[in-house]
């Protein structure tokens, strides 16, 4: 019990009391500076009416999807890669480690310079391909921003896929081998049903993850061109610090930490009600 | 996987931003209990200027002693906001003026100086009279002009327009008979920093006041109702998109950041003719384009008029100082200390000096001597002239307009230049939030 009261104090401290901090400011009219005035439902109607609000959670669902989408076939087969027993994949995976150690901040600022179309790689290396207008439009800004979240998170979710696949017994290989199975039948009637937990984790990391994507975005593209790029974490900081409208940034606030309940409670539900339990009968 | 774990981490993750929202607010540094405190950004040469400015005060006065802190731009945007919000403030503000400032004034977090001004009249006299327009709310001075001025000036590469051929654009018809010439050998007629929206804000800083003069900003500024559907708008506004029609900006300007200085270098290295850039810039080109400036290759101009425009071609935008307020939560003794550092140690002989030394003009008047005297005379006497001469110098309108309402209009900025929405779009966006 009392093992729990520094988690617990913590939990209170950062999450629970800002979140009902939150919850009241949604409710009022507040500059950041003057006096904080109880305005009822007006942050909540002036959100809810605007145009912006729909597109950017359009824009954190597209995130969500296509960031999901990439990063988790390529986790499982790079997690199920570095899962052999080989000394050269113990050498690559803590290469490919290398990308989560970088702060998010770092990485757009360095993949903005790489792209930049007149002074960065494509210019210096000759590749026009490279010279793209790549923040200026709205579909390659977008792609641009998975690829750079993919690139950060893929080391983070292989090694959950790395883990994953080592806690499958060897006798069950064995078995399939047996069987006649070969490699690529291995791979999906053992390892990937095996997998189905460890799926659900690094899902649930991923997609309740992205509603949080800030930094990167910010750095990369600040929402922009327009508000292509514009998820609801940076619609939230632009409202509430650079256009000093605390009530409204407080509504998506909240929206957020709504969503991203509900989102991670369906995707338990996806677990089945046997989640809890171990799927090795008889080891 | 074991269920408690999975769902705190999920909360803990879902509540992240809301918690870094709540911990930003914490801020920390209070109102000093001796001295007074000053708080301002870093990055030299400028830091250097300023902390030596105190340095001197503080040695001249070891009864009043000021505490300096520094920060980064865009940390310190945020940081100054929250700690006023929260009575944090330090005694002495750094600021930008207008309308940053009016939202300081409107929640009385700033001393009023304009009886101070009057009492200690050869302060206030000894400074450029425009600066003080946007250290004014309603008629009160909240704020003491300092450091240096800085217009928008109109750079271009004599190099460049030599090798072409072409004269420097004395009206627009010049600059849209320039664009296909200089794109016809593959050098790019202006080079612009897209994405950071600010940088296209100037050009249509100019297109509106030389079309229709400062009135038609003024009106939105004063929240004028569909202010942003003036004709004379409209007309500015599809005037810029005409020019990125005719590929007038380097391409992918979208992607090319005014932060990274990489518009500027596309100006020294002759891959753009022209560039519509802060006075700020000629210090940067000058440390950073090797031989390019010390040679004479870095031409520069007032933005010329426009066929049939009502605007005075002498008129300027851009930052007229920057600004000093006093904490009003300061103690009186606090009060006192920055009130003599206004009087005695700001813009001292040998802060002007330095300004000077780093490309900079002073928004002090009579300064002429010393600017002769420098290295950059040329630039040093031209920005002299705008400052001085100016019929009108309108501060930016980012720094103008309340910061709620400066982002929707550089949000819409972007859109305008990428041609995803008209002028009327334009202007119809901005009416619905015009007076916030």
């Amino acid at each position: 019990m009392w093992l729990a009261a520094p988690a617990l104090v913590f939990f209170v401290g950062f999450a629970v009391i800002p979140v009902v901090g939150v919850f009241a400011l949604s409710f009022t009219t507040w500059d950041g500076i003057g006096e904080i005035q109880f305005s009822g439902l007006t942050s909540w109607r002036a959100v809810l009416t605007d145009p912006g609000l729909p597109h950017a959670i359009w824009v954190t669902f597209l995130v969500m999807v296509a960031s999901w989408a990439v990063q988790t076939p390529l986790s499982i087969l790079l997690g199920t890669f570095l899962a052999g027993p080989q000394r050269y994949r113990a050498m690559l995976s803590v290469v490919y480690f290398i990308p989560l150690l970088l702060s998010s901040a770092a990485i757009a600022i360095a993949y903005k310079a790489l792209l930049d179309p007149n002074f960065g790689l494509g210019a210096g290396l000759g590749i026009a391909f490279l010279s793209q207008d790549w923040l200026g439009r709205p579909g390659l800004a977008f792609g641009l921003v998975i690829f750079v979240v993919s690139w950060q998170f893929i080391p983070f979710h292989s090694l959950i896929y790395q883990g994953g696949v080592r806690q499958i017994p060897r006798s069950m290989y064995e078995a399939a081998q047996l069987d006649g199975a070969g490699r690529v039948r291995q791979f999906f009637s053992v390892t990937l049903p095996q997998l189905k937990h460890t799926v659900i984790t690094s899902s649930t990391l991923m997609v309740v993850g992205s509603l949080t994507f800030f930094d990167l975005i910010f750095v990369l593209t600040e929402g922009g061109p327009g508000d292509a790029t514009r998820v609801l974490a940076l619609d939230m900081y632009k409202r509430g610090f650079q256009a000093n409208l605390m009530g409204p940034a407080s509504v998506i606030a909240v929206t957020l930490v709504l969503v991203g309940l509900v989102l991670a409670l369906l995707l338990r539900r996806l677990g089945g009600r046997d989640a809890g339990e171990s799927q090795l009968e008889g080891v | 996987m074991e269920t408690p774990l999975s769902r705190r981490t999920v909360l803990g993750l879902a509540l992240g931003v809301p918690v870094s929202m709540a911990l930003a607010a914490c801020g920390t540094a209070g109102p000093g209990t001796g001295g007074a405190t000053y708080w301002y950004l870093n990055g030299q040469p400028q830091e250097g200027v300023r902390t030596g400015a105190v340095d001197r005060f503080n040695k001249a006065n070891p009864d009043s002693q000021i505490t300096p802190t520094t920060f980064q731009n865009d940390a310190y945007k945020t940081k100054i906001k929250t700690a006023i919000g929260a009575g944090q403030a330090p005694t002495v503000i750094w600021g930008w003026g207008g309308g940053t400032l009016r939202t300081y004034v409107k929640a009385g977090q700033v001393e009023d100086l304009t009886s101070w001004f009057d009492q200690n009249a050869a302060v206030k006299d000894r400074l450029f009279p425009t600066a003080f327009d946007a250290a004014t709310v309603d008629g009160r001075i909240y704020a003491m002009p300092c450091e240096a001025v800085q217009p928008i000036v109109l750079y271009y590469n004599k190099k460049v327009f030599a090798a072409v051929g072409a004269q420097p654009p004395q009206s627009w018809g010049d600059i849209m008979a320039l664009v296909p010439k200089f794109n016809a050998k593959g050098i790019a007629p202006f080079a612009l920093g897209g994405q950071s929206r600010w940088t296209n804000m100037m050009w249509l800083e100019f297109l509106f006041d030389r079309l229709g003069g400062p009135e038609v900003f003024q009106a939105i500024l004063a929240g004028e109702k569909n202010a942003w559907s003036n004709p004379v708008a409209i007309a500015a506004l599809t005037r810029v998109q005409d020019l990125v029609k005719a590929d007038g900006f380097i391409k992918g300007f979208s992607s090319i950041t005014a932060d990274s200085n990489a518009d500027q270098a596309l100006l020294y290295t002759g891959r753009a003719a022209m560039m519509l850039h802060g006075a700020w810039s000629y210090g940067i080109q000058q440390a950073n384009g090797g031989d390019f400036v010390p040679s004479g290759g870095l031409g520069f101009m007032n933005f010329p008029p426009i066929e049939g425009g009502k605007g005075d071609p002498s008129d300027t935008v851009g930052n007229p100082a920057q600004y000093l307020s006093i904490s009003s939560k300061a103690t009186a003794e606090q009060k006192t200390v920055a009130k003599k550092f206004f009087a005695t140690g700001v813009l001292d002989d040998e802060e002007v000096k330095q300004w000077i030394g780093t490309g900079g003009v002073p928004v002090l008047k009579g300064t002429q001597k010393l600017l002769a005297a420098d290295k950059n005379a040329e630039f040093l006497g031209f920005t002299y002239d705008i400052a001085s001469k100016a019929k009108n110098f309108a501060q930016s309108w980012d720094q103008a307009l309340s910061p709620t309402a400066a982002e929707p209009l550089l949000d819409n900025i972007a859109k305008l230049f990428q041609l995803s929405i008209s002028p009327q779009q334009f202007a119809d966006n901005l009416n619905a939030v015009i007076g916030q």
